[in-house]
């Protein structure tokens, strides 16, 4: 992987790049620009608390990629949902497990190894079982409506997505 | 294990056995070796609760989607051996309509044309069912399933889980009219869509503010989560009896049927009966335990049995809800 030095090194907390959603309208149209970015092998780790809008996130990506809207929704009791799009999409949720045990017997290795998108919410509770290079996206409720989306890299790969999705927010941005 | 008369013979749920207490704790359907472990001994016990012998059954039933692939499978891949071995059909089931049928068996009469409401942790669907089999989808949740806001809101609210039974304990002393919380799509009739997320966050800013500080779960007031509890049960309540009164009303259908967990709650069930009254509706809710997860409702192939809806050995599982195949 060639070394761009005008980069910061991946995972520094300089890599990271934020986007401030006044409204769910902004969250639809990042999701746009996510799904414009993505490609199929990526795991997407969304951290954020009850209400942040993980869901809503991934609900933004998932349209935006073709998938018929009727199927997306939470799957906290289902543990993961498969939707298909420009890419499958597996949709996890941990936050009914009680241990990484638990997500690992659920398969996870063998889903992020698949050629799809994997978006795992309370991804901060499986760390260790997430791929090194992942990317990772912080939501963080700021008002009513309001979200501010924080997405950093963890690898080479990852940061690659960091970048274009900055390039494509920033060509679309209000 | 089910007659043709639907009486059920035998109904083993593996998670309420012995069986299960080795895995005690973990959430059961993640663990597909567990399934694999458990599928033969509850077999067993199906037959020996029932009397009967494998050479006795005249099909076997087995659920194909939604699910978890891993635990479908296990399923699945028994349901394929019997078959082939005992030289009987094979009916693939779909979980939630079953669901629905469960009304069918409790009523022990034909209770369609019916609109089916299927509301439990992972699922809140509404069905056009014109017959016992073939449902169309109206709608269902676009986010967080009833029953899962019942459990992240009584996680709020610093109360137990599961959230169903510990909301409706903190409601009873509570005021429901005391916080007014959203409710999705009410007055929007042609929508018969859900969605529970943002009432779960309108609690969440009620305790903790907006944006969201950090708070004692334990040192709310009991009045106050009462109250909060009282309030959100009812708007919870006030979707699902407005999104039926709607669907029935655009189908022209006079009877409801409801399954699925969250038929436990006794002001669900309250409305249910005043809607029954005051519409004119024939309501249909099963037993409860016919209510949570479990396999005697797949007394639906009986249904598609007769109508020759039967599955080759190639049969696979669908692990999503609406996939088209």
């Amino acid at each position: 992987m060639p070394c761009n030095p005008h980069r910061p090194a991946p995972s520094s907390p300089a890599s990271a790049l934020l986007f401030i959603a006044p409204d769910e309208d902004a969250t639809s149209r990042l999701g746009a620009a996510l799904a414009g970015v993505l490609e199929s092998g990526t795991v997407i780790a969304l951290v954020g608390n009850l209400g942040a809008g993980k869901t809503r996130l991934v609900r933004a990506v998932a349209e935006a990629a073709g998938v018929d809207r009727r199927e997306i929704r939470s799957p906290t009791f289902v543990l993961v949902h498969e939707y298909e799009g420009r890419w499958p999409i597996y949709h996890f949720d941990t936050y009914r497990l009680h241990d990484v045990n638990e997500f690992e017997q659920l398969g996870a290795a063998e889903y992020f190894a698949s050629a799809a998108v994997c978006i795992v919410e309370w991804a901060d509770r499986v760390t260790q079982l997430l791929p090194t290079d992942h990317f990772r996206i912080e939501i963080k409720t700021t008002g009513d409506t309001s979200r501010e989306f924080r997405f950093s890299a963890t690898g080479p790969k990852s940061q690659r997505l960091v970048t274009r999705l900055a390039e494509a927010l920033g060509s679309t941005r209000p | 294990m089910i007659d043709e008369q639907l009486q059920v013979l035998s109904s083993v749920v593996a998670s309420q056995t012995k069986l299960h207490r080795r895995f005690g704790g973990v959430v059961p359907e993640v663990a597909s070796r567990a399934h694999v472990q458990q599928i033969l001994p509850v077999i067993d016990e199906a037959l020996r609760l029932a009397a009967t012998r494998l050479e006795d059954l005249a099909a076997i039933s087995v659920v194909t989607h939604p699910g978890l692939v891993g635990s479908l499978l296990v399923g699945l891949t028994a349901a394929k051996s019997l078959a082939m071995l005992l030289g009987i059909p094979l009916v693939p089931v779909n979980h939630i309509e079953a669901h629905i049928y469960a009304c069918r068996m409790q009523a022990a009469r034909d209770v369609f044309p019916a609109i089916g409401l299927v509301v439990s942790g992972g699922h809140t669907n509404l069905y056009d069912c014109p017959e016992p089999i073939g449902f169309e989808l109206l709608g269902s949740t676009i986010d967080d399933a009833a029953g899962e806001a019942f459990d992240k809101v009584a996680a709020i609210l610093g109360l137990d889980y599961p959230g169903g039974p510990a909301i409706q304990r903190a409601a009873a002393a509570g005021n429901p009219k005391a916080f007014r919380f959203p409710r999705s799509f009410l007055r929007e009739a042609q929508r018969l869509e859900f969605s529970f997320s943002g009432l779960k966050t309108a609690v969440l800013y009620e305790v903790a503010g907006t944006p969201p500080a950090e708070y004692d779960r334990k040192a709310l007031a009991p009045q106050y989560v009462a109250d909060l509890a009282a309030s959100f049960q009812e708007a919870v309540v006030d979707v699902l009896i407005a999104k039926c009164r709607q669907a029935l009303a655009a189908r022209g259908r006079k009877a409801l049927c409801v399954g699925g967990g969250v038929v436990a709650n006794t002001r669900f069930r309250e409305r249910l009966a005043t809607l029954a009254a005051e519409d004119g509706i024939e309501v249909f809710i099963p037993p409860l335990s016919l209510c949570t997860d479990n396999a005697a409702m797949s007394a639906v192939a009986w249904e598609l049995l007769h109508r020759g809806q039967t599955a080759g050995l190639d049969l696979d599982v669908a692990a999503g809800l609406v996939r088209k195949r």
